[in-house]
Protein backbone atom coordinates (compact mmCIF):
# COMPACT_ATOMS: atom_id res chain seq x y z
CA UNK A 1 0.00 0.00 0.00
CA UNK A 2 1.19 3.55 0.50
CA UNK A 3 4.11 4.58 2.64
CA UNK A 4 3.76 7.27 5.26
CA UNK A 5 6.01 10.26 5.56
CA UNK A 6 8.64 10.11 8.27
CA UNK A 7 7.59 12.03 11.33
CA UNK A 8 8.43 15.66 10.90
CA UNK A 9 6.67 18.95 11.24
CA UNK A 10 3.79 19.05 8.83
CA UNK A 11 4.10 22.01 6.50
CA UNK A 12 0.88 23.10 4.90
CA UNK A 13 0.61 24.89 1.61
CA UNK A 14 -0.61 28.13 3.13
CA UNK A 15 2.77 28.62 4.77
CA UNK A 16 4.42 28.78 1.38
CA UNK A 17 1.82 30.69 -0.56
CA UNK A 18 3.20 33.79 -2.22
CA UNK A 19 1.31 37.00 -1.83
CA UNK A 20 0.77 39.28 1.14
CA UNK A 21 -1.93 37.48 3.06
CA UNK A 22 -2.03 36.41 6.65
CA UNK A 23 -3.39 33.04 7.60
CA UNK A 24 -4.88 31.99 10.90
CA UNK A 25 -6.11 28.76 12.45
CA UNK A 26 -3.65 26.71 10.45
CA UNK A 27 -4.78 28.01 7.10
CA UNK A 28 -8.50 28.03 7.69
CA UNK A 29 -8.69 31.80 7.82
CA UNK A 30 -7.27 34.04 5.13
CA UNK A 31 -7.00 37.80 5.42
CA UNK A 32 -5.00 40.74 4.18
CA UNK A 33 -1.96 41.86 6.09
CA UNK A 34 -3.35 45.10 7.49
CA UNK A 35 -6.14 44.22 9.88
CA UNK A 36 -6.32 47.35 11.99
CA UNK A 37 -9.39 48.81 10.34
CA UNK A 38 -11.12 45.44 10.47
CA UNK A 39 -10.68 45.41 14.24
CA UNK A 40 -12.17 48.90 14.31
CA UNK A 41 -15.19 47.67 12.35
CA UNK A 42 -15.64 44.80 14.79
CA UNK A 43 -15.28 47.12 17.73
CA UNK A 44 -17.81 49.59 16.41
CA UNK A 45 -20.42 46.96 15.61
CA UNK A 46 -19.96 44.98 18.80
CA UNK A 47 -19.72 48.06 20.98
CA UNK A 48 -22.79 49.77 19.56
CA UNK A 49 -24.88 46.61 19.71
CA UNK A 50 -23.73 45.84 23.24
CA UNK A 51 -24.82 49.28 24.37
CA UNK A 52 -28.13 48.92 22.56
CA UNK A 53 -28.93 45.54 24.10
CA UNK A 54 -27.77 46.59 27.52
CA UNK A 55 -29.71 49.82 27.80
CA UNK A 56 -32.34 50.65 25.25
CA UNK A 57 -33.55 47.13 24.64
CA UNK A 58 -34.41 46.51 28.26
CA UNK A 59 -36.69 49.51 28.33
CA UNK A 60 -38.20 49.00 24.90
CA UNK A 61 -38.85 45.29 25.39
CA UNK A 62 -40.99 46.12 28.37
CA UNK A 63 -42.61 49.27 27.06
CA UNK A 64 -43.22 48.29 23.47
CA UNK A 65 -42.52 44.71 22.49
CA UNK A 66 -40.05 41.93 23.23
CA UNK A 67 -39.75 41.41 19.50
CA UNK A 68 -37.55 44.49 19.27
CA UNK A 69 -34.41 42.99 20.82
CA UNK A 70 -35.10 39.67 19.14
CA UNK A 71 -35.13 41.20 15.71
CA UNK A 72 -32.08 43.29 16.56
CA UNK A 73 -30.30 40.12 17.65
CA UNK A 74 -31.15 38.38 14.39
CA UNK A 75 -29.87 41.31 12.36
CA UNK A 76 -26.75 41.55 14.49
CA UNK A 77 -25.95 37.85 14.15
CA UNK A 78 -26.51 37.93 10.41
CA UNK A 79 -24.30 40.99 10.02
CA UNK A 80 -21.54 39.41 12.08
CA UNK A 81 -21.75 36.09 10.25
CA UNK A 82 -21.52 37.75 6.85
CA UNK A 83 -18.73 40.06 8.01
CA UNK A 84 -16.65 37.19 9.28
CA UNK A 85 -17.36 35.18 6.20
CA UNK A 86 -16.26 38.07 3.97
CA UNK A 87 -13.15 38.72 5.98
CA UNK A 88 -11.99 35.19 6.48
CA UNK A 89 -12.66 33.54 3.16
CA UNK A 90 -10.65 33.30 0.00
CA UNK A 91 -11.96 36.03 -2.32
CA UNK A 92 -11.14 33.96 -5.39
CA UNK A 93 -7.38 34.17 -5.53
CA UNK A 94 -5.88 32.67 -8.67
CA UNK A 95 -2.77 30.71 -7.75
CA UNK A 96 0.38 31.70 -9.55
CA UNK A 97 1.56 29.70 -12.49
CA UNK A 98 4.02 26.93 -11.77
CA UNK A 99 7.35 27.20 -13.63
CA UNK A 100 6.38 24.81 -16.43
CA UNK A 101 3.18 26.62 -17.14
CA UNK A 102 4.87 30.01 -17.02
CA UNK A 103 7.52 28.79 -19.45
CA UNK A 104 4.89 27.40 -21.79
CA UNK A 105 3.03 30.70 -21.83
CA UNK A 106 6.28 32.61 -22.40
CA UNK A 107 6.92 30.42 -25.38
CA UNK A 108 3.48 31.10 -26.78
CA UNK A 109 3.97 34.82 -26.32
CA UNK A 110 7.32 34.75 -28.05
CA UNK A 111 5.84 32.77 -30.85
CA UNK A 112 3.15 35.38 -31.32
CA UNK A 113 5.30 38.47 -30.87
CA UNK A 114 8.67 37.22 -32.01
CA UNK A 115 11.81 37.42 -29.91
CA UNK A 116 12.58 40.92 -28.72
CA UNK A 117 16.23 41.97 -28.80
CA UNK A 118 17.81 42.70 -25.45
CA UNK A 119 17.25 46.19 -24.16
CA UNK A 120 14.12 46.78 -26.18
CA UNK A 121 10.80 46.96 -24.42
CA UNK A 122 8.59 44.08 -25.52
CA UNK A 123 5.06 44.85 -26.66
CA UNK A 124 2.38 44.64 -23.97
CA UNK A 125 1.10 41.18 -23.52
CA UNK A 126 -2.51 41.16 -24.39
CA UNK A 127 -4.73 38.46 -25.81
CA UNK A 128 -8.00 39.32 -27.47
CA UNK A 129 -11.07 37.24 -26.93
CA UNK A 130 -14.57 37.52 -28.19
CA UNK A 131 -17.23 37.19 -25.58
CA UNK A 132 -20.85 37.50 -26.67
CA UNK A 133 -19.77 39.42 -29.76
CA UNK A 134 -17.67 41.89 -27.82
CA UNK A 135 -13.89 41.93 -27.93
CA UNK A 136 -12.44 41.61 -24.46
CA UNK A 137 -8.74 41.92 -23.81
CA UNK A 138 -6.92 39.56 -21.48
CA UNK A 139 -3.90 41.07 -19.83
CA UNK A 140 -0.81 39.20 -18.79
CA UNK A 141 0.09 39.47 -15.10
CA UNK A 142 3.85 39.73 -14.67
CA UNK A 143 3.70 38.80 -11.02
CA UNK A 144 1.53 35.74 -11.32
CA UNK A 145 2.82 34.82 -14.80
CA UNK A 146 -0.63 34.11 -16.16
CA UNK A 147 -3.07 35.66 -18.55
CA UNK A 148 -5.71 36.97 -16.23
CA UNK A 149 -9.22 35.69 -16.88
CA UNK A 150 -11.72 38.36 -17.84
CA UNK A 151 -12.83 40.48 -14.88
CA UNK A 152 -9.88 39.33 -12.80
CA UNK A 153 -7.47 41.90 -11.48
CA UNK A 154 -4.27 41.94 -9.50
CA UNK A 155 -4.66 43.39 -6.02
CA UNK A 156 -1.52 45.32 -5.20
CA UNK A 157 -2.24 45.24 -1.47
CA UNK A 158 -2.57 41.49 -1.24
CA UNK A 159 -0.32 40.84 -4.23
CA UNK A 160 -2.67 38.28 -5.72
CA UNK A 161 -4.75 38.02 -8.84
CA UNK A 162 -8.36 37.78 -7.78
CA UNK A 163 -11.21 36.55 -9.93
CA UNK A 164 -14.02 39.02 -10.56
CA UNK A 165 -12.08 41.53 -8.51
CA UNK A 166 -14.34 44.11 -6.96
CA UNK A 167 -12.12 46.09 -4.61
CA UNK A 168 -9.88 45.70 -1.60
CA UNK A 169 -11.88 46.65 1.46
CA UNK A 170 -9.83 47.66 4.50
CA UNK A 171 -12.98 47.64 6.65
CA UNK A 172 -13.31 43.91 6.22
CA UNK A 173 -9.57 43.39 5.98
CA UNK A 174 -9.72 41.41 2.72
CA UNK A 175 -10.23 41.69 -1.00
CA UNK A 176 -13.76 41.41 -2.28
CA UNK A 177 -13.90 39.12 -5.27
CA UNK A 178 -15.88 36.37 -6.88
CA UNK A 179 -16.09 34.08 -3.89
CA UNK A 180 -17.00 36.55 -1.18
CA UNK A 181 -18.85 39.31 -3.00
CA UNK A 182 -22.25 38.03 -1.97
CA UNK A 183 -21.18 37.88 1.67
CA UNK A 184 -19.87 41.41 1.39
CA UNK A 185 -23.10 42.64 -0.14
CA UNK A 186 -25.20 40.90 2.48
CA UNK A 187 -22.94 42.32 5.16
CA UNK A 188 -23.37 45.92 4.07
CA UNK A 189 -27.08 45.35 3.53
CA UNK A 190 -27.62 43.85 6.97
CA UNK A 191 -25.38 46.46 8.54
CA UNK A 192 -27.45 49.20 6.90
CA UNK A 193 -30.63 47.65 8.25
CA UNK A 194 -29.06 47.19 11.67
CA UNK A 195 -27.85 50.78 11.73
CA UNK A 196 -31.23 52.13 10.68
CA UNK A 197 -32.90 49.87 13.24
CA UNK A 198 -30.69 50.93 16.13
CA UNK A 199 -30.89 54.57 15.13
CA UNK A 200 -34.67 54.48 14.91
CA UNK A 201 -35.17 52.71 18.21
CA UNK A 202 -32.72 54.96 19.95
CA UNK A 203 -34.84 57.91 18.85
CA UNK A 204 -37.97 56.09 19.96
CA UNK A 205 -36.37 55.29 23.30
CA UNK A 206 -35.30 58.86 23.89
CA UNK A 207 -38.71 60.12 22.86
CA UNK A 208 -40.59 57.71 25.11
CA UNK A 209 -38.40 58.20 28.10
CA UNK A 210 -38.25 61.96 27.72
CA UNK A 211 -42.02 62.05 28.03
CA UNK A 212 -41.69 60.53 31.47
CA UNK A 213 -38.50 61.94 32.94
CA UNK A 214 -37.43 64.68 30.54
CA UNK A 215 -34.86 64.80 27.79
CA UNK A 216 -31.77 65.73 29.80
CA UNK A 217 -32.49 63.17 32.47
CA UNK A 218 -32.82 60.49 29.82
CA UNK A 219 -29.41 61.33 28.46
CA UNK A 220 -27.95 61.36 31.93
CA UNK A 221 -29.40 57.95 32.70
CA UNK A 222 -28.15 56.30 29.53
CA UNK A 223 -25.23 58.33 28.16
CA UNK A 224 -24.51 55.48 25.78
CA UNK A 225 -27.48 56.56 23.73
CA UNK A 226 -25.68 59.67 22.53
CA UNK A 227 -22.72 57.62 21.44
CA UNK A 228 -24.92 55.13 19.62
CA UNK A 229 -26.82 57.84 17.82
CA UNK A 230 -23.60 59.49 16.71
CA UNK A 231 -22.07 56.27 15.45
CA UNK A 232 -25.27 55.26 13.70
CA UNK A 233 -25.64 58.65 12.10
CA UNK A 234 -22.20 58.60 10.51
CA UNK A 235 -22.46 54.94 9.62
CA UNK A 236 -25.80 55.52 7.95
CA UNK A 237 -24.44 57.98 5.46
CA UNK A 238 -21.52 55.80 4.44
CA UNK A 239 -22.88 52.27 4.64
CA UNK A 240 -26.34 52.96 3.26
CA UNK A 241 -24.78 54.86 0.39
CA UNK A 242 -22.40 52.00 -0.23
CA UNK A 243 -25.26 49.51 -0.17
CA UNK A 244 -27.12 51.59 -2.71
CA UNK A 245 -24.04 51.72 -4.94
CA UNK A 246 -23.49 47.98 -4.75
CA UNK A 247 -27.15 47.30 -5.40
CA UNK A 248 -26.73 49.30 -8.58
CA UNK A 249 -23.63 47.27 -9.48
CA UNK A 250 -25.34 43.97 -8.77
CA UNK A 251 -28.32 44.93 -10.89
CA UNK A 252 -26.01 45.62 -13.80
CA UNK A 253 -23.60 42.76 -13.05
CA UNK A 254 -20.62 45.08 -12.79
CA UNK A 255 -17.75 45.25 -10.39
CA UNK A 256 -16.46 48.32 -8.55
CA UNK A 257 -13.21 47.92 -10.43
CA UNK A 258 -14.95 48.04 -13.80
CA UNK A 259 -17.07 50.96 -12.71
CA UNK A 260 -14.06 52.97 -11.61
CA UNK A 261 -12.14 52.20 -14.76
CA UNK A 262 -15.19 52.88 -16.89
CA UNK A 263 -14.82 49.59 -18.70
CA UNK A 264 -18.37 49.45 -19.91
CA UNK A 265 -19.35 53.08 -20.11
CA UNK A 266 -18.60 55.73 -22.65
CA UNK A 267 -19.30 56.00 -26.32
CA UNK A 268 -16.58 53.89 -27.81
CA UNK A 269 -16.52 51.26 -25.14
CA UNK A 270 -17.98 47.82 -25.37
CA UNK A 271 -21.22 47.04 -23.59
CA UNK A 272 -20.99 44.83 -20.54
CA UNK A 273 -21.03 41.32 -22.00
CA UNK A 274 -21.66 39.70 -18.63
CA UNK A 275 -24.96 41.37 -17.96
CA UNK A 276 -28.01 39.30 -18.77
CA UNK A 277 -29.88 42.48 -19.58
CA UNK A 278 -32.38 41.68 -16.86
CA UNK A 279 -32.03 43.10 -13.35
CA UNK A 280 -33.58 40.11 -11.63
CA UNK A 281 -31.38 37.68 -13.50
CA UNK A 282 -28.29 39.69 -12.72
CA UNK A 283 -29.16 39.83 -9.03
CA UNK A 284 -29.88 36.13 -8.92
CA UNK A 285 -26.62 35.26 -10.59
CA UNK A 286 -24.46 37.47 -8.43
CA UNK A 287 -26.11 36.73 -5.11
CA UNK A 288 -27.51 33.25 -5.50
CA UNK A 289 -25.42 31.73 -8.25
CA UNK A 290 -23.18 28.68 -7.77
CA UNK A 291 -20.21 29.30 -5.52
CA UNK A 292 -16.92 27.87 -6.75
CA UNK A 293 -14.71 26.45 -4.01
CA UNK A 294 -11.27 27.84 -3.28
CA UNK A 295 -8.54 26.53 -5.55
CA UNK A 296 -5.77 27.48 -3.18
CA UNK A 297 -5.85 24.27 -1.14
CA UNK A 298 -4.47 26.17 1.84
CA UNK A 299 -4.58 23.21 4.19
CA UNK A 300 -3.04 20.71 1.82
CA UNK A 301 0.22 19.20 2.98
CA UNK A 302 3.32 20.47 1.29
CA UNK A 303 5.56 17.57 0.43
CA UNK A 304 9.00 17.51 1.96
CA UNK A 305 11.85 16.63 -0.40
CA UNK A 306 13.04 13.60 1.55
CA UNK A 307 9.72 11.88 1.97
CA UNK A 308 9.18 8.52 0.30
CA UNK A 309 7.03 7.91 -2.73
CA UNK A 310 3.33 8.23 -2.15
CA UNK A 311 0.60 6.71 -4.13
CA UNK A 312 -2.96 5.66 -3.84
CA UNK A 313 -6.35 7.31 -3.73
CA UNK A 314 -6.64 10.68 -2.16
CA UNK A 315 -9.01 10.91 0.80
CA UNK A 316 -10.61 14.26 1.39
CA UNK A 317 -9.76 16.02 4.61
CA UNK A 318 -12.11 16.80 7.51
CA UNK A 319 -14.05 20.02 7.87
CA UNK A 320 -12.22 23.27 7.59
CA UNK A 321 -13.57 26.73 7.12
CA UNK A 322 -14.28 25.84 3.52
CA UNK A 323 -16.26 22.66 3.07
CA UNK A 324 -13.89 19.73 3.34
CA UNK A 325 -13.99 18.27 -0.14
CA UNK A 326 -11.48 20.56 -1.72
CA UNK A 327 -9.03 20.82 1.11
CA UNK A 328 -7.69 17.30 1.20
CA UNK A 329 -4.57 15.98 -0.46
CA UNK A 330 -4.53 15.92 -4.21
CA UNK A 331 -3.57 13.31 -6.75
CA UNK A 332 -0.36 11.66 -5.78
CA UNK A 333 1.12 10.50 -9.05
CA UNK A 334 2.53 13.76 -10.20
CA UNK A 335 4.20 14.65 -6.96
CA UNK A 336 5.89 11.30 -6.68
CA UNK A 337 7.01 11.55 -10.24
CA UNK A 338 8.56 14.88 -9.49
CA UNK A 339 10.34 13.31 -6.58
CA UNK A 340 11.75 10.47 -8.54
CA UNK A 341 12.95 12.58 -11.37
CA UNK A 342 14.22 15.45 -9.27
CA UNK A 343 13.84 18.53 -11.38
CA UNK A 344 11.62 18.19 -14.36
CA UNK A 345 13.62 18.03 -17.55
CA UNK A 346 12.12 20.08 -20.35
CA UNK A 347 14.94 19.80 -22.79
CA UNK A 348 13.45 21.32 -25.89
CA UNK A 349 10.70 23.42 -24.45
CA UNK A 350 11.95 25.88 -21.88
CA UNK A 351 13.38 29.15 -23.09
CA UNK A 352 15.23 31.32 -20.61
CA UNK A 353 12.30 32.91 -18.80
CA UNK A 354 14.21 36.07 -18.26
CA UNK A 355 12.04 38.36 -20.33
CA UNK A 356 9.50 39.12 -17.67
CA UNK A 357 11.98 38.95 -14.81
CA UNK A 358 14.38 41.55 -16.11
CA UNK A 359 11.51 43.72 -17.18
CA UNK A 360 9.78 43.75 -13.86
CA UNK A 361 12.42 44.31 -11.23
CA UNK A 362 9.90 44.82 -8.45
CA UNK A 363 8.70 41.29 -8.74
CA UNK A 364 10.11 39.68 -5.68
CA UNK A 365 7.40 37.34 -4.66
CA UNK A 366 8.18 34.31 -6.71
CA UNK A 367 11.08 32.15 -5.80
CA UNK A 368 11.24 28.48 -6.65
CA UNK A 369 10.83 27.54 -3.02
CA UNK A 370 7.54 29.35 -2.81
CA UNK A 371 5.79 27.44 -5.49
CA UNK A 372 3.39 25.01 -3.92
CA UNK A 373 3.84 21.41 -4.90
CA UNK A 374 0.83 19.11 -5.20
CA UNK A 375 0.46 17.36 -1.92
CA UNK A 376 0.84 13.63 -1.61
CA UNK A 377 -1.00 11.23 0.58
CA UNK A 378 1.15 12.40 3.42
CA UNK A 379 -2.04 14.10 4.44
CA UNK A 380 -3.29 10.69 5.40
CA UNK A 381 -0.99 10.75 8.35
CA UNK A 382 -3.19 13.41 9.74
CA UNK A 383 -6.61 12.17 8.76
CA UNK B 1 -5.14 3.69 -8.62
CA UNK B 2 -2.37 1.32 -7.57
CA UNK B 3 -1.58 -1.95 -9.10
CA UNK B 4 -3.93 -1.53 -12.03
CA UNK B 5 -2.79 -3.41 -15.05
CA UNK B 6 -3.96 -1.86 -18.26
CA UNK B 7 -4.59 -3.26 -21.68
CA UNK B 8 -1.84 -3.38 -24.20
CA UNK B 9 -3.83 -2.76 -27.33
CA UNK B 10 -2.62 0.26 -29.18
CA UNK B 11 0.02 0.92 -26.56
CA UNK B 12 2.55 3.29 -28.00
CA UNK B 13 5.30 2.21 -25.68
CA UNK B 14 4.97 -1.39 -26.60
CA UNK B 15 4.44 -2.85 -23.12
CA UNK B 16 1.89 -3.01 -20.32
CA UNK B 17 1.85 0.21 -18.35
CA UNK B 18 0.03 0.87 -15.17
CA UNK B 19 0.55 4.28 -13.71
CA UNK B 20 3.12 2.84 -11.33
CA UNK B 21 5.09 1.24 -14.10
CA UNK B 22 4.83 4.49 -16.00
CA UNK B 23 6.56 6.27 -13.20
CA UNK B 24 9.30 3.73 -12.90
CA UNK B 25 10.12 3.29 -16.52
CA UNK B 26 9.27 6.65 -17.99
CA UNK B 27 10.72 10.07 -17.54
CA UNK B 28 8.82 13.26 -17.96
CA UNK B 29 9.56 14.62 -21.39
CA UNK B 30 7.41 17.69 -21.56
CA UNK B 31 4.11 19.19 -20.55
CA UNK B 32 1.35 20.61 -22.64
CA UNK B 33 -1.12 23.10 -21.25
CA UNK B 34 -4.63 23.36 -22.58
CA UNK B 35 -5.78 26.89 -21.90
CA UNK B 36 -9.14 28.24 -20.95
CA UNK B 37 -11.67 29.22 -23.54
CA UNK B 38 -13.32 32.50 -22.61
CA UNK B 39 -15.58 32.86 -25.61
CA UNK B 40 -18.60 32.06 -23.43
CA UNK B 41 -17.72 34.50 -20.69
CA UNK B 42 -16.05 33.75 -17.41
CA UNK B 43 -17.49 30.23 -17.14
CA UNK B 44 -14.91 27.50 -16.85
CA UNK B 45 -14.40 26.00 -20.30
CA UNK B 46 -11.26 24.69 -21.93
CA UNK B 47 -10.13 24.97 -25.51
CA UNK B 48 -10.82 21.86 -27.52
CA UNK B 49 -8.04 22.69 -29.96
CA UNK B 50 -5.79 19.67 -30.32
CA UNK B 51 -2.22 20.41 -29.18
CA UNK B 52 0.29 19.46 -31.90
CA UNK B 53 2.56 17.84 -29.32
CA UNK B 54 0.00 15.13 -28.78
CA UNK B 55 -0.41 14.33 -32.44
CA UNK B 56 1.77 11.28 -32.34
CA UNK B 57 0.52 10.12 -28.98
CA UNK B 58 -3.24 10.07 -28.94
CA UNK B 59 -6.13 10.15 -31.34
CA UNK B 60 -7.70 13.51 -31.83
CA UNK B 61 -11.23 12.35 -31.10
CA UNK B 62 -10.30 10.81 -27.79
CA UNK B 63 -8.67 13.98 -26.62
CA UNK B 64 -11.48 16.20 -27.84
CA UNK B 65 -14.00 13.92 -26.24
CA UNK B 66 -12.20 14.21 -22.90
CA UNK B 67 -12.09 17.99 -23.05
CA UNK B 68 -15.70 18.24 -24.19
CA UNK B 69 -16.83 16.00 -21.34
CA UNK B 70 -14.86 18.10 -18.87
CA UNK B 71 -16.41 21.24 -20.31
CA UNK B 72 -19.80 19.65 -19.88
CA UNK B 73 -19.07 18.91 -16.24
CA UNK B 74 -17.94 22.45 -15.55
CA UNK B 75 -21.00 23.83 -17.30
CA UNK B 76 -23.12 21.62 -15.07
CA UNK B 77 -21.32 22.88 -11.97
CA UNK B 78 -21.80 26.51 -12.92
CA UNK B 79 -25.31 26.14 -14.26
CA UNK B 80 -27.54 28.97 -13.17
CA UNK B 81 -31.00 27.67 -12.64
CA UNK B 82 -33.65 26.74 -10.14
CA UNK B 83 -31.58 24.36 -8.05
CA UNK B 84 -28.61 26.70 -7.72
CA UNK B 85 -30.88 29.56 -6.69
CA UNK B 86 -32.54 27.34 -4.15
CA UNK B 87 -29.20 26.35 -2.74
CA UNK B 88 -28.08 29.96 -2.64
CA UNK B 89 -31.23 31.18 -0.94
CA UNK B 90 -31.21 28.36 1.59
CA UNK B 91 -27.59 29.07 2.38
CA UNK B 92 -28.34 32.76 2.79
CA UNK B 93 -31.28 32.03 5.07
CA UNK B 94 -29.04 30.01 7.37
CA UNK B 95 -26.35 32.73 7.27
CA UNK B 96 -24.20 30.25 5.33
CA UNK B 97 -23.81 27.98 8.32
CA UNK B 98 -25.30 25.21 6.27
CA UNK B 99 -22.03 24.91 4.38
CA UNK B 100 -20.45 23.50 7.49
CA UNK B 101 -22.44 20.31 7.04
CA UNK B 102 -23.38 20.31 3.39
CA UNK B 103 -21.38 20.15 0.21
CA UNK B 104 -22.24 22.60 -2.50
CA UNK B 105 -23.39 21.40 -5.88
CA UNK B 106 -20.17 22.74 -7.38
CA UNK B 107 -18.07 20.61 -5.08
CA UNK B 108 -20.08 17.53 -5.87
CA UNK B 109 -19.45 18.06 -9.56
CA UNK B 110 -15.75 18.70 -8.94
CA UNK B 111 -15.57 15.32 -7.26
CA UNK B 112 -17.19 13.77 -10.29
CA UNK B 113 -14.65 15.50 -12.49
CA UNK B 114 -11.82 14.20 -10.39
CA UNK B 115 -13.10 10.64 -10.73
CA UNK B 116 -13.56 11.09 -14.44
CA UNK B 117 -10.02 12.32 -14.91
CA UNK B 118 -8.68 9.43 -12.88
CA UNK B 119 -10.71 7.09 -15.00
CA UNK B 120 -9.49 8.63 -18.24
CA UNK B 121 -5.91 8.47 -17.06
CA UNK B 122 -6.18 4.79 -16.27
CA UNK B 123 -8.00 3.79 -19.39
CA UNK B 124 -6.76 6.05 -22.12
CA UNK B 125 -3.89 8.31 -21.21
CA UNK B 126 -1.54 6.17 -19.17
CA UNK B 127 -1.28 3.45 -21.83
CA UNK B 128 -0.16 6.18 -24.19
CA UNK B 129 2.39 7.60 -21.81
CA UNK B 130 0.33 10.67 -20.96
CA UNK B 131 -1.08 12.00 -17.72
CA UNK B 132 -3.88 14.47 -17.22
CA UNK B 133 -3.78 16.73 -14.20
CA UNK B 134 -7.02 17.87 -12.66
CA UNK B 135 -7.42 21.59 -13.51
CA UNK B 136 -8.40 22.18 -9.89
CA UNK B 137 -4.78 21.63 -8.93
CA UNK B 138 -3.74 24.29 -11.38
CA UNK B 139 -6.18 26.89 -10.16
CA UNK B 140 -8.64 26.06 -12.95
CA UNK B 141 -6.36 27.82 -15.40
CA UNK B 142 -5.17 24.95 -17.56
CA UNK B 143 -5.45 21.24 -18.16
CA UNK B 144 -1.89 20.06 -17.78
CA UNK B 145 -0.96 17.04 -19.83
CA UNK B 146 2.34 15.46 -18.95
CA UNK B 147 4.02 13.58 -21.75
CA UNK B 148 6.26 10.76 -20.68
CA UNK B 149 8.80 9.02 -22.76
CA UNK B 150 9.76 5.48 -22.11
CA UNK B 151 13.34 5.16 -20.95
CA UNK B 152 13.55 1.75 -22.54
CA UNK B 153 12.37 2.78 -25.97
CA UNK B 154 14.01 5.25 -28.31
CA UNK B 155 11.74 8.02 -27.06
CA UNK B 156 11.63 10.01 -30.23
CA UNK B 157 8.33 11.66 -29.38
CA UNK B 158 9.76 14.54 -27.35
CA UNK B 159 11.93 15.86 -30.14
CA UNK B 160 8.93 16.73 -32.24
CA UNK B 161 7.41 18.88 -29.56
CA UNK B 162 9.71 21.91 -29.69
CA UNK B 163 9.07 22.74 -33.31
CA UNK B 164 5.37 22.09 -33.19
CA UNK B 165 4.66 23.82 -29.88
CA UNK B 166 5.48 27.28 -31.19
CA UNK B 167 3.08 26.75 -34.07
CA UNK B 168 0.48 25.56 -31.65
CA UNK B 169 1.06 28.52 -29.40
CA UNK B 170 0.40 31.04 -32.12
CA UNK B 171 -3.09 29.78 -32.67
CA UNK B 172 -4.18 30.05 -29.08
CA UNK B 173 -4.46 33.81 -29.03
CA UNK B 174 -6.32 34.11 -32.26
CA UNK B 175 -9.85 34.05 -30.89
Amino acid sequence: MSVMVARKKVVRKWEKLPGRNTFCCDGRIMMARQKGIFYLTLFLILGTCALFFAFECRYLAVQLSPAIPVFAAVLFLFAMATLLRTSFSDPGVIPRALPDEAAFIEMEIEATNGTVPQGQRPPPRIKNFQINNQIVKLKYCYTCKIFRPPRASHCSICDNCVERFDHHCPWVGNCVGKRNYRYFYLFILSLSLLTIYIFTFNIVYVALKSLKIGFLNTLKETPGTVLEVLICFFTLWSVVGLTGFHTFLVALNQTTNEDIKGSWTGKNRVQNPYSHGNIVKNCCEVLCGPLPPSVLDRRGILQQEESTAQEGPCPRGPGTQEPPAMQGPRQAEESSMKQQDGSIPLPSVVPAPSLSDTEMPEEKQRTPGEVPVPSPDAGRAEH
Amino acid sequence: MQGLGLGTSGDMLGSVHSLQELRRSASLATKVFVQRDYSDGTTCQFQTKFPPELESRIERQLFEETVKTLNGFYAEAEKIGGSSYLEGCLACATAYFIFLCMETHYEKVLKKISKYIQDQNEKIYAPRGLLLTDPLERGMRVIEISIYEDRCSSGSSSSGSSSSSSGGGGGAGGR
